[in-house]
């Protein structure tokens, strides 16, 4: 029987389970994170006004470059600040 | 899989096939032997032969492999365990001095050569390689059906990036990794964009599905090394929408000892070397990293040249030195810088006879890398052919006196190269307009390359993606054997 070897980095991807998703946004932290794309700035603060409108407490970060991943310091920041993260990708 | 090497007992070891003739001849040396003292025979074909003195068949070439017995016959006298001393082939005043027995043989010729050991023979050393230290291997192992094509499977895996792989069994991988000294387990290099720890092991996977061959790995590896690293930022190169992957330049006595090409169509198919090593790099981004186009690689069109680009640099005949020069490699060492860049573009003049006038055609064919009216974010190497270099060289100009002519050509008020002007939305930010004079590449940002075929002025344009801390820097490695 032929047998080849695995190609791939062979992990196993870790489950974690999702929070529940809030029923309001009012009162919570919302964290919005500009990836440093030309503009980008402009579209999170219109974000941020229709979010603050209906209750929330936004907190902005930004990350150096949107070539490279955020930094380590970064990521454990928002996940120690807020109780809700937008994370989206655009160009 | 595999066990405890054999140990062979005290006293005097010989290993024999019947298809040596030298074994047969020896056959009553043997028994003088026998009778003389602690005789042990290693049978490695026929277990009845030599019949007396009756022989132990090494029937797995266990004994054989273990004890790197490349020839047969060979002596081996073993004391308290420990092989004191050998000798292969017959030579009677060999034979004699191993043994310490007087008048072997005194019928025989006084000596005759040996033949190939069974466990050095090409045809089962993969095979044996794989059933003694195939124990090295951590990857996981998966049973191909019997129903199953080895070919398809790779492709409906999803491990193949478009062409078929090679299969990577273990015989093939424990051959690949003969290219290396380096020990399979060690981590080469993180890979993104899953950001894995990469082995030697999986590098040679890789590279035994691109095609490569076993002297190819060091080179494989070297460029695993310099492209998986926050500098050259692979990571960012994978996931743009730009048409741009890891272009390897190569260089050294080395490129020549593997067969790459650096002469006629050295960007294009056909050589092994060439097309297998960027390949492999390529493979193990996908299969180890993670990255794929429909997935994190976001390119809008990509280019031929994310199958895998690679070639050598002609650094033996340049006229003005070579791209790893520039990077502080030391000359004569092989090394391997990685660059993110597009497809090619040509450079053509046939007309220019000095230097001048084809510097300038040189400028005015640089201007366009990415857009004409943007300047000193991307950067490019230019791949010089022997023809265009002749020109320059018959002029005496080296290497940075080519670049600061060049560069110097494409020197514009950046007033005209803002948005909007000529009609053309793209361009510099409406603040830049006033910085004044401004060259298309910055310092550095424009290298030379030499490579290509005799015939022809042409000389080939490879544009970059995005330099700098936003984008990547060319990184440069020597080979790291």
């Amino acid at each position: 029987m032929t047998q080849i070897l695995d190609p791939t980095s062979e992990r196993s991807v870790a489950e974690r389970q999702l929070v529940a998703r809030p029923e309001s946004l009012a009162g919570l932290t919302v964290g919005l994170l500009d990836i440093s794309k030309p503009r980008g700035d402009i579209f999170l603060d219109r974000i941020e006004e229709r979010l603050t409108a209906v209750g929330a407490n936004v907190k902005r970060y930004r990350k150096p470059t949107y070539t490279k991943p955020a930094p380590v310091d970064l990521r454990h920041e928002i996940a120690t600040e807020c109780q809700v993260v937008i994370e989206a990708l655009a160009d | 899989m595999t066990s405890d090497p054999p140990t062979i007992p005290d006293g005097l070891v010989v290993v024999v096939k019947r298809e040596c003739e030298t074994c047969q001849t020896v056959v009553p040396v043997l028994a003088q032997l026998d009778a003389a003292a602690d005789l042990t025979v290693y049978t490695q074909d026929d277990p009845g032969f030599p019949g007396d003195p009756a022989a132990i068949h090494d029937a797995e070439l266990a004994v054989s492999w273990h004890h790197d017995i490349e020839t047969v016959p060979t002596l081996v006298r073993v004391v308290d365990g420990a092989e004191v001393e050998r000798t292969v082939g017959w030579h009677r005043p060999e034979w004699e001095r191993v043994t310490g027995v007087e008048n072997l043989g005194e019928d025989l010729p006084p000596m005759r050569p040996g033949c190939g050991s069974m466990s050095v023979d090409p045809d089962k050393v993969d095979e044996l390689r794989a059933r003694f230290t195939g124990d090295v291997l951590r990857s996981r192992r998966i049973d191909v059906a019997e129903a199953e094509d080895d070919i398809e499977m790779m492709f409906t895996r999803g491990w193949a990036d478009g062409l078929p792989v090679v299969p990577p069994t273990p015989e093939r991988v424990l051959a690949m990794l003969q290219g290396t000294s380096r020990d399979p387990s060690e981590v080469v290099a993180v890979v993104p964009p899953d950001l894995v720890e990469c082995t030697v092991e999986k590098v040679a996977i890789a590279a035994v599905m691109a095609g490569c061959r076993p002297e190819y790995l060091p080179w494989v590896l070297t460029a695993v090394e310099a492209a998986c690293n926050d500098e050259f930022n692979m990571h960012g190169l994978l996931c743009t929408t730009m048409p741009v992957s890891p272009i390897l330049v190569c260089s050294g006595p080395g490129t020549r000892a593997i067969g790459m090409n650096s002469e006629g169509n050295a960007l294009g198919q056909g050589n092994r070397a060439n097309s297998t090593i960027g390949r492999a790099l390529q493979l193990l981004v996908r299969n180890v990293g993670g990255g794929r186009p429909g997935e994190i690689d976001k390119a809008t069109h990509g280019s031929p040249g994310k199958v895998g680009f690679c070639f050598a640099e002609n650094d033996a005949e340049s006229p003005f030195g070579r791209l790893a020069g520039e990077h502080g490699i030391d000359d004569g060492v092989d090394a391997v810088t990685v660059f993110a860049g597009e497809g090619t573009r040509i450079v053509f003049d046939q007309q220019s006879r000095d230097p001048d006038s084809l510097a300038r055609t040189f400028a005015s064919c640089l201007l366009s890398v990415s857009h004409p009216k943007l300047v000193l974010k991307f950067d490019a190497i230019v791949v010089i052919g022997p023809e265009h270099a002749r020109v320059f060289a018959e002029a005496g100009w080296g290497r940075e006196r080519i670049v600061a002519e060049i560069n110097g050509h494409t020197v514009r008020d950046a007033a005209d190269l803002v948005r909007g002007v000529d009609g053309i939305a793209e361009g510099l930010p409406a603040p830049f307009g006033g910085i004044g004079d401004v060259p298309k590449f910055r310092d550095g940002g424009l290298m030379l390359a030499y490579a290509g075929g005799g015939a022809g002025l042409f000389s080939e344009v490879i544009g970059g993606w995005v330099n700098g801390d936003e984008g990547s820097e060319p990184v440069t490695r020597a080979v790291h054997y």
